[in-house]
């Protein structure tokens, strides 16, 4: 008897019923699909993170330059090269090619020792991110300012197609620790990656773009501030992220760019990630004048396209989902008063027939929540389209990461990776941007919160049906007939 | 079967009070018809509720088989009504998406009996009063004098000791109002129930037992009770 009236009143009354179920379904369904966007944003955002410093490292160490050392870019060029320009006659051609850190300090390696034995310290590597600079041409034929011993400028003078640069990123990586830093989320497209015994060999990893650029092959040569190394390996790109120009080992990198025993990058990872914060902390203590940053931190540094729909998603997503099922609940559970009172004889009569109150009252709620489950089936589908049309209609989002002027503040690119951009643009230490496509996933805890809000709404709307049915006195609502 | 002592109802309407009783006594043995006759509005339909437990009196004591129906909680209420009254209503008050047949299985719900037995119970019942080729038919698929039949059907269905009916022929026309009445009659006496009767049709109130007048919230009743013949 109670599926048989159910299915009956509800046939009845199927316009209405079917408009209560679609405004459920609307409201779940945009719940679903800002459900699927926040997610597939919050996805994203991990991938930008996870390209820039690599899967696993929870926390980067970095350090501001010293003062003096450097130009106002933290320029150092020391180490191997060429005799100094001052004595080269004006006209003559020279070549110059150096290995020079990005404008983060110097931090020693026995610091990142330190760091891995501190507790819930599960590993750290050192890294130390640089780029090769070759300058080439002419000496100036004027006077101007000459060339400045060991600094950043001096180039004064002469035609401006008199000299040439040319830079790449290099990073020197830890070849014994794998699992943290930025080399371990990249992939190995084509030969090898580094083996702890190349600890000292002049062998490298170029990133897959590069090679391309520069018809780089496994058993190619690439020279690094002068030196010969021999490609063993190709990085693929990750998703959205960019890899290094070369990756060589660390030792090698330390010794071209004169700075042994020192490395300006340390990546950890923690144990667990409720360890983050009390790890962070434990190396503030350690090294009190270094940057410690995690990926909390640097996700709030992520700007552009990314972030405003992040911001956008998780605010006015979230709050307009909220109302449109508000206002869904409400007109259910008003329509279904509605047809309550429209149907007070009919339920007096059952009554009168020695119906209980609960029983009527049970009546109302099984049409209310049939109502809404079917609402609920409808919306999940809604929510599946919807998160299509996001996944399909948006394009590729960006996300910009700092934008250093020369101090190590907190999440500056260059703390992240060598600095990219062309000429003297990769000395500036430029923002990163990262290009990530958005999906939205639909999982299946946002199916079983629509499914849960579909019985909510159900059951509100059936509540206050209830309500109305069981105040009814059957005389009362009999004589309402008269 | 019935004893009314003292029974009044006031309702509220505003600020001002109605009484639609004053002070009814009232005696109803078992198996008998009564009439209760009188203008609308003065309170038959009333007394009819009162008598079914649909509705409570503002004073005085309304007792039915052992037990005061003016007292007793709603739950017990309503298990009587389930259980020993039937009702029949001048608008008929069918369910109108059920059949003939669900109709009259909705009086038996209550009792908790099972499904099948329902079935073939309200097939029976629907048989007695006539209808038994109409069991699948919508209300909206009857005439009047059926949708009422179903309704009797339904009101006896569970087998009650009492059927109170509340103008029962009010929205039929002659010839159905006389089979109804007929059929009403036949039923009272194969079947030995406590049949009250409100109705404004004196035609109607001269077949009863015992009529009754109600006239300004007042019952008067002629003593005598015509033999059943």
């Amino acid at each position: 008897m109670f599926f048989t009236y159910l299915g009956r009143e509800l046939r009845r009354r199927m316009r209405q019923a079917s408009f209560i179920a679609l405004g459920l379904a609307v409201g779940i369904g945009l719940v679903i699909t800002v459900t699927a966007a926040s997610s597939g944003l919050k996805n994203a955002q991990g991938t930008v993170l996870h390209s820039l410093y690599g899967v696993g490292t929870d926390i980067t160490v970095t350090k501001a330059p010293s003062r003096g050392s450097g130009g106002p870019f933290g320029f150092r060029v020391q180490g191997q090269g060429g005799s100094s320009a001052s004595r080269r006659k004006a006209g003559t051609k020279f070549s110059r090619s150096v290995l020079v850190a990005g404008s983060l300090g110097a931090i020693t390696s026995s610091s990142v020792t330190q760091i891995a034995a501190t507790k819930d310290v599960a590993a750290a590597a050192g890294a130390l991110s640089a780029t090769d600079l070759t300058v080439s041409g002419k000496i100036p034929t004027s006077s101007g300012s000459g060339g400045a011993p060991g600094g950043g400028g001096g180039f004064g003078g002469g035609g401006p197609t008199s000299i040439k640069t040319n830079t790449f990123g290099v990073l020197g990586v830890d070849v014994a620790v794998g699992r943290v830093g930025p080399l371990s989320s990249d992939k190995i497209a084509s030969g090898k990656t580094f083996t702890p015994a190349e600890a000292n060999s002049d062998v490298a990893l170029v990133g897959a773009n590069y090679a391309r650029q520069h018809k780089l092959a496994v058993g190619s040569d690439v020279t690094v501030a002068g030196t010969r190394f021999t490609v063993i390996g190709t990085v693929a790109e990750p998703q959205g992220g960019t890899t290094t120009d070369v990756y060589i080992p660390l030792a090698r990198a330390q010794s071209l760019a004169g700075m042994k025993n020192q490395v300006n990058t340390i990546y950890v990872a923690a144990a667990s990630a409720a360890d983050i914060s009390a790890v962070q902390q434990s190396i503030k203590n350690e090294l009190p004048k270094a940057t410690v940053t995690t990926s909390s931190d640097l996700a709030s540094q992520v700007t552009g396209s990314l972030a405003s729909a992040s911001s956008l998603a998780s605010s006015l997503g979230k709050w307009l989902a909220i109302a449109v099922l508000a206002a869904a609940f409400a007109v259910a559970s008003l329509l279904t008063m509605s047809a309550v009172s429209r149907r007070v004889r009919e339920f007096g009569t059952l009554k009168a027939l020695g119906w209980r109150s609960r029983r009527v009252i049970g009546q109302v709620m099984g049409e209310t929540l049939a109502m809404g489950l079917v609402g609920g089936i409808v919306g999940v589908a809604l929510g599946y389209a919807g998160a299509a049309l996001v996944s399909g209609l948006v394009g590729p989002l960006s996300a910009t990461v700092g934008q250093n002027t020369g101090s190590a503040s907190p999440g500056g690119s260059q703390a992240f990776g060598p600095p990219g951009g062309g000429a003297f643009g990769r000395l500036s230490d430029a923002a990163k941007t990262i290009s990530v496509h958005l999906t939205a996933p639909v999982t299946a805890s946002a199916i079983l919160l629509a499914v849960l809000l579909a019985i909510a709404g159900g059951l509100v709307a059936g509540t206050f049906g209830g309500w109305r049915a069981a105040r009814l006195r059957p005389a009362a609502a009999l004589a309402q007939v008269r | 079967m019935y004893l009314l002592s003292g029974v009044t109802k006031t309702y509220k309407k505003g600020r001002e009070r109605v009484p639609a009783l004053r002070g009814v006594d009232l005696v109803i043995e078992n198996g008998e018809w009564l009439a209760s006759q009188g203008p609308t509005g003065h309170g038959k339909s009333t007394l009819l509720q009162i008598l079914g437990a649909l509705d409570r009196p503002t004073s005085g004591s309304v007792a039915f088989n052992g037990q005061d129906l003016a007292a007793i909680s709603e739950s017990r209420a309503t298990k009587v009504r389930a259980t020993s009254i039937g009702f029949i209503f001048q608008t008929f008050n069918l369910i109108p998406t059920l059949s003939a047949q669900e109709n009259v299985e909705a009086a038996l719900v209550p009792l908790r009996i099972h499904s099948g037995e329902r079935r073939s119970r309200a097939a029976a019942s629907l048989t007695q009063v006539g209808l038994g080729d109409r069991l699948r038919h919508l209300p909206s698929e009857l005439s009047g004098g059926q949708q009422q039949r179903v309704a009797i059907a339904r009101a006896l269905v569970k087998e009650p000791t009492v059927l109170l009916a509340d103008e029962p022929t009010g929205n039929l026309d002659e010839g159905t109002r006389d089979e109804i009445i007929m059929l009403l009659e036949k039923l009272w006496r194969e079947l030995g129930l406590t049949l009250v009767l409100v109705t404004h049709d004196s035609t109607v109130a001269r077949r009863a037992q015992r009529t009754g007048l109600m006239e300004d919230g007042r019952l008067s009743v002629d003593g005598a009770r015509a033999p059943m013949t």
